[in-house]
């Protein structure tokens, strides 16, 4: 896991001598299967960085290797042929089918004609489009979303070990974008490619990256680690104000439940009666409890005054449940159903639905406070 | 000029469609004018030995051929040219050669040929390369603006994939820039076969002879002959472009 698979030593890009260059002294490595996400304001050089990779951009000076063998003479598009690539604007070629334009590195590296069609196939499946729908279609057929699901199986067909990504996502609709997101996660978690990903949305990269580097100006690293460390301790003011003022909420949606010490409070077991539920809350010293069926699933909130007020049947009592959680879900989620719970706290269920404890705010905080280093 | 215009700003799908019913239909209602009046006037013995058959069938496969030779030599010259200063780093060599082309057609088609005259002497050869001089510009400008207008993110993205420079040339800007290319031709034909009715005052013969005689012994009659003729062959040749237009065009786009 923790082998380098690109490296980019020392690199230097100047497109006009005299000019400052547009990448100064660039080193950077990228493991095998992981994701790494290089992310920066306009202009930094993010996608420079990314072209240096598979030379559509020539260094001025330095050395990529990939894999260790030293890539930065060889043949340029033998180079290219061996790494994919997938742009935001998405460049299907509008002439060919959609299953040509899956075909094309295949094509270019001399498969045969059974072998390429039955990748093709498998590439659109493996995009959750119908190969039998879409095979003989042409791009301008195609919304948004599924070009970019055609660029992605494009890129994949000749199943190379290494992925650029520039801005995959940045030109298709928020909804659509979030699902690609969610897809390709799921993808990349059965592929284990080599993924570097260009973005100039933190929380992509966030979401995205195994880890992630900020750049500055010139392709400078500002910092580059795991999302949870740049979030926790950034490295300095420029990345401090690029990650904006909701860090911690942004690390929210990196924790799950399942980090979170749960709390336990009183809990009755349905059917109860009535005295004997206002008796268990006040012997806990309590204000509240929580009903559980037979089995353990979380039905209502009991409060005393509620118990006290109405005639109505105890399970009909009290508030329902808003929001139960999972422990696969994100704080963030946990947030989110706290601030819409009726007593400040949120259920914890496992997949069967079986109460397992509760989440407060408290316990939230405490996780995040001890998380943080002290500075 | 508007076939100069046309160029400038190529149209495909419905002009060319209209194009495929409207052209053909003209021509016929030409050829039936033509045909009536060739039938029901009555011709004196001038109008008759300047409309001989045998003459007329010489006249217009002359026309043919100097239409149909300057044309390939344009496209021969202009393709290829085109393709080369669109090639990076080459937008000087470009602009001048699109400004001194314009120059050639702002001259009179009837002025270049008499200064090809000087050089190359009578005889269809300098009718020919005068002519693919003068339509040599839209066919240029038309490669040129076709290769141009290819998404440049699709390139991008042949290139990334490993496509070298000759892949991205011939099988992404060249199949792109097809349509647009060929309106190019299209018009030079018509340009080509329209002035080599000025073929007959170098001595290269053509229709032109016809409408020349007709002029100079006010035969009408002979003018228009002639001139439908040319008219004709024009549309003729037109329809056959934009047919070509619409199959050569690549299905996609």
């Amino acid at each position: 896991m923790s082998e380098v698979l690109i490296r980019l030593d020392n690199i230097w890009k100047t497109y006009t001598p005299g000019e400052p260059a547009a990448v100064r002294n660039l080193y950077l490595e990228v493991m095998r299967g992981e994701v790494l996400v290089l992310v920066g304001p306009s202009g930094c050089g993010k996608s420079t960085t990314l072209r240096l990779i598979n030379r559509l951009i020539e260094p001025t000076n330095g050395k990529i290797f990939l894999d260790d063998e030293d890539v930065t003479s060889i043949n340029a598009s033998d180079l290219r042929r061996r790494i994919g690539y997938v742009i935001q604007q998405v460049g299907l070629f509008p002439h060919k089918t959609i299953a040509e334009n899956i075909a094309t590195v295949p094509k270019l590296l001399g498969w045969k004609k059974d072998e390429i069609e039955a990748r093709v196939d498998e590439m659109l499946e493996l995009v959750s489009m119908d190969p039998a729908t879409f095979k003989h279609r042409f791009p301008k057929e195609l919304s948004g979303g599924q070009a970019q699901r055609v660029g992605v199986a494009r890129a994949l067909a000749a199943n190379p070990d290494v992925l650029l990504m520039d801005e995959p996502f940045g030109a298709i609709d928020p909804i659509t974008r979030d699902k690609l997101q969610n897809e390709f996660l799921r993808l990349q978690q059965d592929l284990k490619k080599t993924i570097v990903f260009v973005t100039h949305d933190i929380d992509e990269a966030i979401k995205m990256g195994d880890r992630i580097a900020i750049l500055r100006d010139g392709s400078e690293i500002a910092q580059i680690d795991t999302p949870e460390n740049i979030l926790t301790d950034p490295a300095d003011e420029f990345v401090e104000s690029f990650l904006g003022s909701g860090a911690i909420l942004k690390g929210l949606t990196l924790k799950k439940v399942r980090d979170i010490e749960l709390q336990m409070v009183t809990t009755l077991k349905a059917p109860v009666l009535r005295d004997q539920a206002l008796k268990t809350i006040s012997d806990n010293n309590d204000s509240f409890a929580l009903l559980l069926d037979a089995d353990d699933q979380p039905l209502r909130w009991l409060d005393e005054r509620a118990l006290n007020r109405t005639n109505q049947p105890i399970e009909k009592s009290g508030r329902p449940i808003a929001v139960q959680l999972q422990p696969e879900d994100t704080l963030q989620d946990a947030l989110s159903s706290m601030l819409q719970s009726s007593v400040g706290m949120s259920v914890v269920v496992d997949r069967q639905g079986k109460y397992l404890g509760c989440c407060t705010i408290e316990s939230l905080a405490k996780l995040l406070v001890h998380e943080s280093p002290t500075k | 000029m508007t076939l100069v215009n046309k160029t400038t700003k190529p149209q495909f799908s419905y002009a060319g469609n209209l194009n495929l019913i409207v052209t053909p239909v003209f021509a016929f209602l030409l050829t039936l004018l033509a045909v009536a009046v060739w039938n029901y006037s009555v011709f004196d013995q001038t109008t008759e030995s300047i409309l001989q058959p045998t003459l007329l069938r010489t006249q217009l496969w002359q026309t043919i051929v100097i239409g149909i030779a300057s044309s390939l030599i344009v496209i021969a010259v202009a393709v290829p040219l085109g393709i080369t200063i669109t090639r990076r780093g080459w937008p000087r060599l470009k602009n001048f050669l699109v400004d001194t082309l314009g120059l050639a057609q702002a001259l009179p088609a009837y002025g270049l040929i008499v200064i090809f005259y000087t050089f190359l002497g009578t005889g269809m050869r300098t009718v020919i390369y005068a002519l693919a001089l003068f339509s040599l510009l839209p066919v240029l400008r038309n490669t040129i603006v076709g290769l141009e207008q290819v998404d440049k993110s699709v390139i991008d993205a042949g290139r990334g994939m490993g496509y070298t420079n000759l892949q991205v040339l011939l099988k992404i800007e060249l199949p792109l820039a097809v349509p647009i290319i060929i309106a190019g031709i299209r018009t030079a034909v018509v340009i080509n076969v329209g002035m080599a009715a000025l073929a007959f005052l170098v001595g290269a013969g053509g229709l032109g002879e016809t409408i020349n005689s007709g002029l100079k012994l006010n035969r009408p009659t002979a003018i228009f002959i002639g001139a439908s003729m040319v008219a004709i062959l024009a549309l003729v040749l037109d329809f056959l472009g934009a047919l070509a237009e619409k199959y050569l065009k690549p299905k996609g786009i």
